[in-house]
């Protein structure tokens, strides 16, 4: 059976260094699995945080080699036996202890997002959408806040700085669920410019490069944003929109909810 | 902001963990952006051998007076004399159009990014630089003009495609020579390219909420999306297609090869 060196990191907030440990593995592991055995046989005191084991509870996120991934997902044999493979903490947020992370940063930035305002009802007390009108936001819908997104965008990983004034891509395709979707009502754009701080991504897709549930957050999420923004200084688009009327698009929403 | 910010981070002085070969890929972009960044330069300096007839390259495209060798529309503007034209290759004035475009293009801004600004090289790879502004300041504020780029581009594949139709009138008559066939790859990877756009896909439906109210527009918007899923490969694929057909054109102009008729 193939056998690996697993350079584990074992520390917290007072300090820590990465841990070698041996480990032999069966078929079909995966580094969960691996972290696991560890704690069996080796180090029982090291900490992870795991839940389903399934890739769909977002808990074991970790950096494996260096690379934002959930340890569940990752099978061990993409290494080479004997291979030294490191399993770091994702590093954006602070640490508790060894592989498990304060992720309450996403949860107080989940509560700056403007909620749903529905328009009203149709005359018979329904709401009624198509299904062409929900598939944009049910992309996003997928996501399982694994926060591996959060973890690699560089805007806050590597600027501590702007955490305060960037919402980071997990909330950018919240936002835009929100904002595409067809029962709501309200602007975000002051939001999304000030608070989200749209303008501080680059575009540079990492966190689509590591999501797991394979959502195109920059291409369908975060560059939507942009345009959005960017209709608010587009002559062409305001005289279209004042030809075709208010109905279909964001130009009918309510102003006055900023 | 809640009781995370300023907690410390794991105490892992390493900049990045990867094992793999991360640094390939911005490699490879810098070496491609930057061939084709000096080829264009070269050529755009030259303002000579970018006609043979009927072929234009879309470097001199389009060629609105009447001094030009190729003009695009009938018998040609009359010429403006313009300082700047006097000192520098027209080519420079045109390129302002496609460059603007290519340089705003969202797709361009990640490569870019990532080779030349480095920041990030690579995913999970620290900034090389402490301070970040991202697109809120100038000049990268600038960014946001990608909607007008995309107009000016859509222009251009309008220009483009008549020179490629005027590629089929040999001074003979009639004829296609492989040089009509590359100049109309080279249109088709541009508007492919341009159509594929994320501003196109935007300003074709992507702003409307309510999709089941506009069926024209989700329609469009669905190509538009599917097209755009292929953005990344337009954008290598036109910028090798315009500076081939720019050598193409150069090299039968010096009559370095011959162009093939095929009719």
């Amino acid at each position: 059976m193939p056998t690996y060196t697993m350079r584990v990191f074992r520390g917290d907030p007072g300090g820590g260094e990465f841990k070698d440990y041996r480990v032999e593995t069966g078929e079909g592991m995966v580094v969960l699995d691996v972290i696991h055995r560890i704690q069996a046989t080796q180090a029982p005191d090291l900490a992870c945080r795991w839940n389903c084991k399934a890739g769909k509870c977002g808990s074991c996120s970790a950096e494996v080699n260096g690379q934002p991934r959930l340890m569940c997902m990752t099978r061990m044999n993409l290494f080479a036996d004997g291979e030294t493979v490191s399993v770091a903490p994702i590093r954006t947020f602070p640490i508790i202890r060894d592989l498990v992370a304060d992720v309450s940063y996403n949860f107080e930035k989940a509560k700056q997002v403007p909620p749903l305002r529905l328009r009203p009802p149709d005359p018979d007390g329904k709401y009624r959408m198509m299904q062409e009108d929900v598939d944009r936001p049910q992309e996003f819908h997928k996501c399982i806040e694994c926060f591996l997104c959060q973890d690699v965008c560089h805007v806050i990983r590597d600027h501590e700085d702007k955490k305060r004034a960037f919402a980071g891509p997990r909330f950018f395709i919240k936002i835009a669920g929100l904002d595409m979707h067809p029962l709501d009502t309200r602007d975000r754009s002051a939001f999304i410019k000030d608070q989200a701080g749209v303008g501080l991504c680059n575009i540079t897709k990492c966190c689509t490069e590591v999501c797991p549930e394979h959502i195109h957050i920059t291409d369908n999420g975060i560059i939507p944003l942009k345009e959005r923004m960017a209709d608010g200084f587009d002559p062409i688009v305001w005289l279209l929109r004042k030809f075709r009327g208010k109905s279909t698009s964001r130009i009918g929403r309510d102003r006055t909810s900023r | 902001m809640g009781q995370a910010i300023g907690q410390a981070r794991p105490p892992i002085a390493a900049a990045h963990l990867r094992t793999d070969a991360w640094w390939a890929l911005p490699l490879t972009v810098v070496v491609v952006l930057g061939a084709f960044g000096a080829y264009s330069t070269w050529a755009a300096f030259q303002n000579a051998h970018y006609f043979a007839a009927p072929y234009l390259s879309p470097f001199y495209s389009p060629c609105l007076y009447r001094s030009c060798l190729h003009a695009t529309f009938g018998g040609g503007l009359p010429d403006i004399y313009l300082p700047i034209i006097g000192l520098l290759s027209p080519a420079f004035l045109i390129l302002i159009g496609p460059l603007s475009f290519r340089l705003t293009c969202y797709y361009y801004r990640k490569a870019y990014y990532r080779s030349f600004w480095l920041a990030p090289v690579a995913c999970a790879v620290r900034d090389v630089k402490p301070g970040y502004s991202g697109e809120t300041r100038f000049p990268l504020i600038l960014q946001s003009f990608h909607r007008y780029t995309w107009y000016v581009a859509v222009l251009f594949i309008v220009l483009l495609t008549w020179d490629a139709l005027l590629a089929f009138r040999f001074p003979t008559g009639f004829g296609i020579g492989v040089g009509t066939l590359v100049m109309w790859i080279n249109v088709v990877l541009l508007a492919a390219y341009t159509f594929s756009c994320h501003s196109c896909r935007h300003i074709c439906g992507g702003h409307v909420n309510v999709f089941s109210k506009a069926p024209g527009r989700y329609r469009v918007w669905h190509l538009v999306r599917r097209l755009n899923e292929r953005h990344p490969v337009y954008a290598w694929l036109s910028l090798g297609s315009v500076g081939l057909t720019d050598l193409y054109i150069r090299l039968v102009s010096m009559g370095v090869i011959r162009d093939l008729r095929i009719i």
